[in-house]
């Protein structure tokens, strides 16, 4: 069974604001990627909260063909990724993996830990603390955290943005290779729009708590778009490997 | 830290079991540290004995005299063993304080647990009015009970209001401290000479309170609750990563902070309610077990119990040794030992978390 996932007219409201309405998506199943993308405080982060439980709010979240529970299938990355604990590294990537399990740690946890320290190169700092890494650091700390949880539906809030452009490549790359190997229903939020290209099977596109579009990545993310959600002129062009990339000409004129 | 260095070049996995026996050997440190301190405990007082006598005196060797064994195992021995069990009581309950709160500052005693109880007890002290109609003889201990289980559901609420910050909680113990104190001195405006000095022996702490049943009850409430913690180490844990991850993780937040709190309150409540206000383990105990050992709560947890432990057991040593003849009030010195220590420590790890 592969996991899938489907929102219908879902929202969130905080007291009387809706913050969120009307999102409605068709099936998105394990192996795909979806990105979802629009400005600052489109409500992204919003619809994850939503999705992961950890908001309430109008409309039905469909969660199918999962192996084990809710809890143990869906995998929430929060944006924030800051901490102040003394927990090594390592300690923190295996308290993720053990969360509803008993206290004996055994070698298959550490075997699971070394691995995903492993797959996103980061066995060099395994044994730092938290509080003493850098912003990229912690945000590569925190996907291994939810990756060792071996999800079935990744939800992941911007993922990459504190990471360099090496790191992003490779980290987005792993997440690809990851959701196809392993059948994972992949949901990133994202703001580079040349990694979405290179990365994503599908785009939904948030602006001002409403869904604007959702679709194959090169049929969304268009100079119409760019024009009117972000407020850029652009156009997509074909690079050399013959992916799509967005060549930006600069802000929207005022008087336009 | 050198040791990190030391075993990062290590494989992940034998790094780890290394990490983990190191962690072992700081709780038999703190074991031994606290088993010694009991023994000088135990030897001190108006009549001194050497270490090995009491420890003779323990095994119940005929070489020691009735007497001896007497002072040592009926007066000295539940002053002793109360030291330990209120001090893994307040350490422990504000190690989960400053978990579930994510603040460094919390502690029983910083938001207003112990200021709630001192007015309780007051309250029964000077005017003899229990909060429960029954458990007459206890009325002084249910009153502090029970107000400070109010103080920390109080807090507790407030705290999951939304927009409530670390900073917010930390004024909003600022303010329970300075209302049960405003209170507690106008209770002593109206209390009887004789009222007056019980309250203000009272609010001072102090361990030769302690009674064979009083010992009892303080260490049933430790000994149920820390397995109840333990039980939820990697929930409590992963809190420290955030609500969000531990949310994500399948923590049930508010159900752990509910919880929580509810047995922190009783952990801290009943140390209070039978030797009064001490302040400072709560406080100081978690810091020095989260830098000997990390907020691992597998480790964390007895850590803090130990060193909080360790350092009023020490504390009571220091109140019998300070003025020969005289015990000062342990209240008094954990505040004036507390904060010269905390301040070292801060210092001298202020590049660490916290």
């Amino acid at each position: 069974m592969v996991a899938t996932l489907q929102l219908n007219d879902v929202g969130v409201r905080y007291g009387k604001l809706d913050v969120l309405s009307g999102i409605t998506t068709p099936v998105l199943k394990g192996g795909e990627v979806t990105a979802v993308i629009g400005p600052n405080a489109a409500g992204k982060s919003s619809l994850f909260r939503r999705i992961a439980g950890l908001l309430g709010g109008p409309g039905d979240i469909a969660v199918g063909g999962l192996s084990g529970g809710f809890s143990s299938g869906i995998c929430y990355m929060p944006q924030d990724t800051s901490v102040n604990t003394v927990l090594t590294v390592y300690e923190s990537v295996l308290l993720a993996r053990k969360q509803g399990a008993d206290l004996r740690v055994g070698d298959e946890d550490l075997e699971a830990v070394d691995a995903i320290l492993a797959s996103l190169n980061i066995e060099r700092i395994a044994f730092k603390s938290l509080c003493e890494l850098s912003g990229g650091q912690r945000q590569l700390v925190s996907l291994a955290q939810t990756l060792v949880r071996e999800p079935e539906i990744l939800l992941l809030d911007e993922p990459t943005s504190a990471l360099d452009l090496h790191r992003q490549v490779e980290v987005l790359a792993l997440i690809r290779s990851l959701s196809q190997q392993r059948q994972i229903c992949v949901v990133l939020a994202i703001h580079d729009l040349n990694q979405v290209l290179r990365v994503a099977d599908r785009v939904m596109v948030i602006d001002a708590g409403t869904m604007v579009k959702c679709g194959p990545a090169e049929a969304v993310i268009t100079p119409d778009l760019l024009r009117n959600v972000y407020r850029v002129d652009g156009r997509i062009e074909r690079c050399s490997r013959l992916c799509a990339q967005v060549i930006i000409d600069g802000p929207v004129e005022p008087h336009d | 830290m050198a040791h990190s260095a030391s075993i990062a070049a290590r494989p992940g996995r034998g790094a780890y079991r290394a990490l983990v026996q190191r962690k072992k050997l700081v709780l038999l440190a703190l074991s031994a540290v606290l088993i010694l301190s009991v023994i000088a405990d135990l030897a001190l007082g108006p009549a001194r004995y050497s270490m090995r006598e009491v420890v003779l005196a323990l095994a119940g060797s005929p070489e020691i005299s009735h007497q001896v064994s007497v002072v040592i195992w009926d007066i000295r021995m539940p002053v002793a063993l109360m030291a330990v069990v209120v001090g893994a009581a307040l350490s422990a309950a504000g190690a989960q304080m400053q978990t579930i709160l994510n603040n460094p500052l919390a502690s029983p005693f910083t938001l207003g647990i112990s200021a709630a109880a001192s007015f309780g007890a007051s309250i029964a002290l000077v005017f003899g009015v229990g909060l429960l109609p029954f458990a007459i003889e206890y009325v002084v201990s249910i009153n502090a009970l029970l107000m400070a289980m109010g103080a920390a559901l109080f807090i507790h609420l407030m705290s999951q209001r939304r927009g409530v910050t670390v900073e917010t909680i930390v004024l909003l113990g600022i303010t329970l401290v300075f209302t049960f104190n405003a209170l507690l001195a106008l209770v002593q405006f109206l209390a009887s000479e004789q009222a007056l000095a019980a309250v203000v022996f009272w609010t001072m702490g102090s361990l030769t309170r302690a009674t064979w049943p009083k010992l009892a009850i303080t260490t049933l409430v430790v000994v149920v609750a820390l397995p109840l913690f333990f039980r939820r180490a990697w929930g409590l844990t992963a809190l420290r990563l955030g609500e969000d991850k531990a949310a994500s993780f399948g923590v049930n937040v508010r159900w752990l902070r509910l919880e929580t709190m509810l047995i922190v309150s009783v952990l801290a409540a009943v140390p209070v309610a039978f030797v009064g206000t001490i302040g400072f383990v709560g406080l100081v105990g978690p810091h020095i077990a989260r830098m000997m050992i990390g907020e691992d709560q597998r480790f964390f947890l007895p850590a803090s119990a130990l060193s909080g432990a360790a350092m009023l057991s020490l504390t009571s040593v220091i109140s019998k040794s300070l003025i020969p003849g005289s015990i000062i009030p342990i209240g008094i010195i954990t505040a004036l030992v507390g904060v010269p220590f905390l301040f070292s420590l801060i210092m001298t790890n202020r590049r660490r978390a916290w």
